[in-house]
C-alpha cells in the first residue's frame, strides 16, 4: 500500500516558487530520504504534507485518501507525525510535560478539565516509558530551555513517535549535532517498527545510506530524481547539482 | 514552588482570610471581601493571560456585564436577587461565547486591542443608555439575597458567603490548571504549530478557556454588585482591565494563586495608600516598573526562586 502519495504539488511564498510541479509516492514501510541543497524545497515539501503551509496546486494523498483541503490537525489523527528542521518545543514546559502532551493528543483524556493530569495511570506510564527507553528520565523536572541541543533533539523525535503515527516525517534531525549525537538519533530512526514509514530529510549522506533505500532529490523546487538510493546516487545530475558540491 | 512550601502557604492564608471577622474591624473586613473579589479576576484573568498567553485589556466587561445583568432584573422588573445573578452570569457568558468566537482568531497585540475595543464599545453603550443604564450615575439600590436564613446584609454573613465562592472558584480552577485540558492550553501557548501537528484542535481549546475565564470574572462582577448595592460604568472601562492586568503580572502570571494573593493585597495597599496620598495610580506604575525591573516573572515566581536558590538539592 502506498503511505504517501505527492501529485502535481506547486507552492510558492508570494513570487517565489518553492515547489514546482512535484510528484512521488511512497509505499508503506518504506526508510525513504528527501535530498537536496539548501533552499530546495525541503521543509517546504514537509509543511504541505502535514497541511502547515497550502499548496497552490496539486493533491496529498496520505494512506489512500485526499488530504488536500483537512486541516494539520486532522492529518495527525491520520496517522502523520513530524519534526521541525528549526526546534519546535514547548520551552517553558518540562522535559515531561513535553512528552505528556505528546501521549495526550489522540486519548480521550485530552476532554478532561476536573482531574490532574497526574491521575492518569496510563498516560503517566507511556510518558514514564517514552522517557527511560530514550534516556531522558533524568531530565523529567527539567525546563526544556536549560536542556541541551542534543538533548532538545533527541525530544524533537521522542514526541514525534509519541502518538503512534504510522508516517513520520523527520526533517534534519542529526542537524548541528555532534557525532556521538548523530549516531544515536541514526539508532533511534533505525530501531523504528518496520511498520512504520519514515520520511527524512538529511544532509549527511552517510546517515541517509544507513537508514533509508529509497530518495527523492529536490533542486530549486523540482524533483530530479527519485528511486532506490544506488540509483539516485549514479544519477549524473544529481552529481553535479548535489554531490559535486561536497 | 515545592509542597514544603505552599501548601502550608495556603493553609495559613485561608486560616487567616476565615478569621478576619474575628480579629479585624469593620472597614477591614469589608476591604478584604472586595480583595477576594478582585482576587476571583485575578485567577479568571490568569487562565487567559497565563496559561493560554493572551494578555486582555478589556475584562472588566465581563465583571460589569454580569453586574449590569443582575441589577436591571432586579431593581427595574422587580426580580428576585438570586435570579437577578443568573441573570448576571447568562450575560457575561453568552457576551464571551460571541466575542469569544471573533477574539480567539486574534494574537498578541491584537488580541489585546480587539478585548480593549470589545470593552470600551460596552463602556460606552452604559454611558448613552441611560435609561436602561442609568447613565453615568448607575443603578443604585441592589438588593442582597438570603442565603439559608442568612440575610446577606449581615456584614459577616457577606463575608463568609464571598469567601466561600472564593475558596470554591479557587479549587476548582487549581484543578482546572492541573488537569489535561490546563495542560494543554500552556502547550498552545508554548507553540500552536506543534500542537496541531500533534492533533490538538487548538482554537476549540482556546474558546473554551476564553468562555471559562469570563465567566470567572463574571461571578466577581455578581459579588461586587452585592457588595456595593450599586453598579456604574466604571466596572466597564478599560482602567479597571489595566489595573486587573497588572494584578496577574505582578502576582505571577501563570501561577493562578499569585494573582489571587496579589488581588487582595493591592485592593488593601490601595486603601492604605489612598489615606496618605492622592496617586495611588502612580504608585500602582511604580510597583509595576518595579516588578519589571526586579521580578519580571510576577513576584510569586521570584519568591519560588529565591525558596529554590537556598535549598539547593531540590
Ligand atoms: N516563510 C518563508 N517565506 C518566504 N520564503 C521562504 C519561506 N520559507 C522558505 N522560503 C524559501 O523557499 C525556498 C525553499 O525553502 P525550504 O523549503 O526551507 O528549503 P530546504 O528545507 O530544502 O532548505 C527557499 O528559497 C527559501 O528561501
Ligand atoms: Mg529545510
Amino acid at each position: 500500500m502506498t503511505a504517501l502519495s505527492v501529485e502535481q504539488i506547486s507552492c510558492h511564498y508570494g513570487g517565489l516558487k518553492a515547489l514546482d510541479s512535484v510528484s512521488f509516492s511512497v509505499a508503506e514501510g518504506a526508510r525513504h530520504v528527501i535530498l537536496g541543497p539548501n533552499g530546495a524545497g525541503k521543509t517546504t515539501l514537509f509543511d504541505v504534507i502535514t497541511g502547515e503551509k497550502s499548496p497552490s496546486s496539486g493533491r496529498i494523498m496520505l494512506f489512500g485518501r485526499d488530504v488536500t483541503g483537512l486541516r494539520s490537525d486532522r492529518r495527525a489523527w491520520l496517522g502523520l507525525a513530524r519534526t521541525f528542521q528549526i526546534t519546535n518545543l514547548f520551552w517553558d514546559l518540562t522535559v515531561e510535560e513535553n512528552v505528556l502532551l505528546a501521549c495526550l493528543a489522540q486519548e480521550q483524556s485530552r476532554r478532561v478539565f476536573y482531574r490532574p493530569a497526574g491521575s492518569f495511570p496510563d498516560l503517566v506510564a507511556k510518558t514514564r516509558s517514552l522517557l527511560e527507553e530514550f534516556g531522558l528520565g533524568k531530565l523529567a523536572k527539567v525546563k526544556v530551555r536549560s536542556t541541551s541541543y542534543g538533548e532538545q533533539r533527541q525530544l524533537e523525535i521522542v514526541i514525534a513517535l509519541a502518538t503512534q503515527a504510522r508516517l513520520i516525517l523527520l526533517d534534519e534531525p542529526t542537524a548541528g549535532l555532534s557525532g556521538e549525537a548523530t549516531k544515536l538519533v541514526t539508532r533511534l530512526t533505525g530501531n523504528l517498527p518496520a511498520t512504520i514509514t519514515v520520511l527524512l530529510v538529511e544532509h549527511d549522506l552517510d546517515v541517509a545510506f544507513q537508514v533509508s533505500q529509497t530518495a527523492t532529490v529536490l533542486h530549486q523546487g523540482k524533483l530530479i530524481a527519485h528511486g532506490p538510493i544506488e540509483e539516485v546516487r549514479a544519477n549524473p545530475t544529481v552529481r553535479q547539482i548535489y554531490l559535486g558540491r561536497r | 514552588m515545592s509542597r514544603r512550601y505552599w501548601i502550608p502557604a495556603v493553609g495559613l492564608g485561608l486560616l487567616f482570610l476565615s478569621a478576619v471577622p474575628t480579629l479585624l474591624p469593620r472597614y477591614a473586613i469589608d476591604l478584604i471581601a472586595q480583595g477576594m473579589i478582585f482576587a476571583i479576576v485575578g485567577m479568571g484573568l490568569d487562565i487567559l493571560v497565563g496559561y493560554l498567553g493572551l494578555p486582555s485589556l478589556g475584562h472588566a466587561a465581563f465583571f460589569g456585564l454580569a453586574s449590569y445583568g443582575l441589577a436591571i432584573p432586579v431593581t427595574r422588573l422587580g426580580w428576585a436577587p438570586w435570579a437577578g445573578a443568573g441573570v448576571g452570569l447568562l450575560t457575561a457568558a453568552v457576551a464571551a461565547a460571541l466575542f469569544g468566537l471573533l477574539a480567539v482568531r486574534c494574537r498578541g497585540v491584537y488580541f489585546l486591542v480587539s478585548t480593549l475595543a470589545f470593552g470600551q464599545v460596552l463602556w460606552g453603550g452604559a454611558v448613552k443608555w441611560t435609561s436602561v443604564s442609568g447613565g453615568y450615575n448607575g443603578i443604585p439600590g441592589i438588593p442582597r439575597p438570603s442565603l439559608f436564613g442568612w440575610s446577606l446584609w449581615e456584614p459577616d454573613a457577606f463575608y463568609y458567603f464571598v469567601y466561600a465562592v472564593f475558596v470554591v472558584v479557587a479549587a476548582m480552577l487549581v484543578l482546572f490548571v492541573l488537569s489535561p485540558v490546563g495542560k494543554i492550553l500552556t502547550g498552545i501557548r508554548e507553540s500552536e504549530s506543534r500542537m496541531r501537528v500533534l492533533g490538538y484542535r487548538n482554537q476549540l481549546y482556546r474558546y473554551m478557556a476564553f468562555s471559562l475565564s469570563a465567566f470567572v470574572t463574571g461571578i466577581a462582577g455578581i459579588l461586587m454588585a452585592y457588595f456595593n448595592t450599586f453598579v456604574g460604568p466604571d466596572s466597564l472601562h478599560w482602567s479597571l482591565s489595566a489595573q486587573t492586568l497588572l494584578m496577574v503580572i505582578l502576582g505571577g502570571a501563570g501561577t493562578l494563586l499569585g494573582p489571587a494573593g496579589a488581588g487582595i493585597l493591592l485592593v488593601v495597599a490601595q486603601n492604605l495608600i489612598s489615606n496618605v496620598t492622592e496617586r495611588w495610580t502612580m504608585v500602582l506604575g511604580l510597583l509595576y516598573v518595579a516588578t519589571m525591573l526586579f521580578a519580571p516573572r510576577g513576584v510569586l515566581v521570584l519568591l519560588r526562586g529565591l525558596l529554590a536558590q537556598r535549598r539547593p538539592s531540590s
